[in-house]
């Protein structure tokens, strides 16, 4: 009995202790990217965000276009993406065939599984060049609004954008298609028997869902802000503030990317570390508030159909049986 | 237009936007495999895979040094992390529920989702700035970093699906936690285990963010470990943003390469996922 016990604590401490470590590799990315960025934080302070100037030869940095062009090729992303990544998520869960539903997730699988330097090779040659096409065939009247305006390069923010979008479609569609497969099929059930037709029925399960979903699209979000290589081949690392499509700008991932290497001076490379330290805290309080909304979705789930339904008579997986 | 008719032709083009939402997606994956698959194949050949990177300027050569040193990174970072990641999933399944167990999984959550090079900027300051040299080492740090809590969580959930008669056999028998873990748990979710190392390792084999300042580049044959060492994923970027012809020809076949790899990983592991479920009578 006791040689167990021992044997118990032992056991619990080794494997405890590599646990542990996962929390402090975490704690470790905070604490040494604040105390790198020391210089930065110090000198600037919150000024860093709000100026464009970026001046490595001055030694007078400012981080707004950084932060500008992640947001913007980020939100782009999430506005081409979100409808086509929940079509996806809803073809595949409601909708489809069961036959088909494997080989379709292991496509959209693929689609996740490309790494991001082939996705950022295929921009340079591929995409930037038919996007460039594009922006010739833009007619005058649109090129002189603010969106369209600027000469027809091809790298900038519309092929950051629109690779983003492909690189984070199958996430939100993943995680979204779980999320419709947690709601009860009951939902569905009772609005078929009501007389709805397919649209509403699933309009009624997506309305059960709308934090998970939303959680869902903060997550592929969470994605594009952080997202590296791609972006870094295509935006056209210019830094600026612009609103154009057209214009080749910069994101913060993209900066550390090009110049990390090249920082000569200690105040250079904190004000890099600096932009690395947003972006991780950033990118850290998107995943935590999309986490928990799809965590709170699916316990509130747990907890409406407990004393409902026995688990015993609910499909595993609801079919759409209109 | 009768109501009746408005809401199934409403219905209609909502089924219709799906289904396309479908075809959308898989345009671009059709486009990039068609030209990574045509565009690498015509540079593809057995010096790529043989010969060195020939100097600048000169055509021919190969990436032998890279897929070496990809090679050796990302088995530096397995090396790294399946230990620990095994080892975490263990606690975080044996001790569920304590108030331990849930900070970690949220750390593990929170370190899935830190964007790469943020690891990469991480390692380098711990890694590469104290000893003022690029090294392998690093780079292998920094893919470990980014595979713990993949391999953590896939663990800890093929853990929980084993029976937990299995568990409670081996205790009576007389076995310490630790042994009933080690000899009846563990190996029985071994293959689910290694079908999701598998899938991290395809993960961070296509990585290139997290290498660029840790294990940064070398365009000579290098294998010590405390040596800048070229990568397959860092040579391809190398290649793709420069003026030469003759290295974006290469850029597209270490992208196949890449490719080939990832995707191959991809389909092993979806296939013993399948047995797997099959095994167990799903």
């Amino acid at each position: 009995m006791k040689r167990g016990s021992q044997g118990d604590l032992g056991f619990r401490l080794v494997t405890g202790a590599f646990a542990v470590l996962i929390i402090a590799i975490v704690a470790g990315i905070g604490a040494v990217l604040t105390s790198e960025s020391w210089l930065s934080i110090q000198k600037f302070g919150f000024g860093f965000w709000k100026t464009t100037t970026w001046d490595p030869v001055a030694g007078d940095f400012g981080a707004l276009p950084f932060i500008w062009g992640t947001l913007y090729s980020s939100i782009l992303a999430l506005v081409i993406a979100t409808p086509v990544a929940l079509g996806i998520a809803i073809f595949i869960a409601e909708l489809c065939p069961a036959s088909l539903r494997m080989p379709l997730v292991f496509l959209t699988e693929l689609l996740a599984a490309i790494p991001s330097i082939v996705y950022g090779l295929w921009g340079i040659f591929v995409l930037v060049p038919a996007v460039r096409q594009l922006e010739i065939a833009t007619p005058q009247f649109l090129k002189a609004l603010p969106l369209f305006s600027g000469p027809p390069l091809g790298v900038g923010m519309l092929s950051a954008g629109l690779i983003l979008a492909i690189m984070i479609t199958p996430f939100t569609s993943s995680v979204a298609r779980e999320v419709l497969k947690s709601v009860p099929i009951e939902q569905r059930e009772a609005a078929y028997a009501l007389g709805a037709t397919r649209f509403e029925a699933i309009k009624a399960a997506l309305y059960y869902a709308r934090t998970g979903i939303v959680g869902a699209i903060m997550l592929g979000f969470g994605r594009a802000l952080g997202e590296t290589m791609a972006v870094t081949m295509v935006i056209g690392n210019t830094p600026r503030v612009s609103t154009s499509l057209f214009a080749p700008q910069y994101s913060m991932a993209a900066v550390i990317a090009n110049e990390f290497t090249e920082a000569d001076t200690a105040l250079y490379l904190d004000a890099l570390v600096e932009i690395g330290l947003v972006l991780f805290a950033i990118t850290m309080l998107v995943n935590i508030l999309s986490r928990g909304l799809i965590w709170s979705m699916t316990l509130s789930f747990k907890k409406a159909s407990e004393p409902a339904a026995p688990p015993a008579l609910t499909p595993p997986q609801p079919e759409a049986t209109a | 237009m009768t109501w009746a008719a408005w809401r199934k032709a409403k219905s209609a083009v909502f089924v219709g936007f799906c289904g396309l939402s479908i075809a959308v997606a898989l345009v671009p994956l059709a486009f990039i495999f068609f030209y990574v698959v045509s565009e690498g194949i015509q540079a593809l050949n057995v010096d790529f895979f043989t010969q060195m990177p020939k100097p600048v300027g000169e055509v021919g050569g190969g990436m032998a040094n890279a897929i070496v040193g990809t090679l050796i990174i990302v088995g530096l970072g397995a090396l790294f992390a399946i230990p620990t990641g095994i080892m975490s999933g263990v606690y975080l399944s044996e001790y569920a529920g304590t108030r331990l167990t849930s900070a970690v999984r949220f750390a593990a959550d929170t370190l899935n989702g830190v964007p790469s090079i943020v690891i990469g900027v991480f390692v380098y300051t711990i890694a590469v700035l104290p000893v003022k040299q690029f090294s392998a080492l690093a780079g292998g740090l920094a893919l470990g970093i980014m595979m713990i809590p993949i391999i953590a969580r896939t663990t800890e959930e093929l853990l929980l699906l084993v029976p937990g008669s299995m568990r409670e056999g081996s205790l009576a028998l007389g076995a310490t936690r630790a042994q009933a873990t080690f000899t009846v748990v563990l190996p029985a979710a071994l293959p689910g285990i290694l079908t999701g190392v598998v899938l991290a390792l395809a993960r961070i084999a296509g990585e290139t963010a997290p290498l660029l300042f840790t294990s940064f580049n070398n365009r000579f044959f290098n294998t010590t470990l405390t040596q800048p060492m070229g990568s397959l994923t860092v040579t391809v970027f190398t290649y793709a943003i420069s003026p030469y012809e003759d290295w974006h020809r290469q850029a597209w076949a270490g992208a196949l390469v890449l490719v080939a790899i990832v995707f191959t990983c991809s389909l092993f592991a979806r296939l013993a996922t399948r047995r797997l479920e099959r095994l167990r009578g799903r």
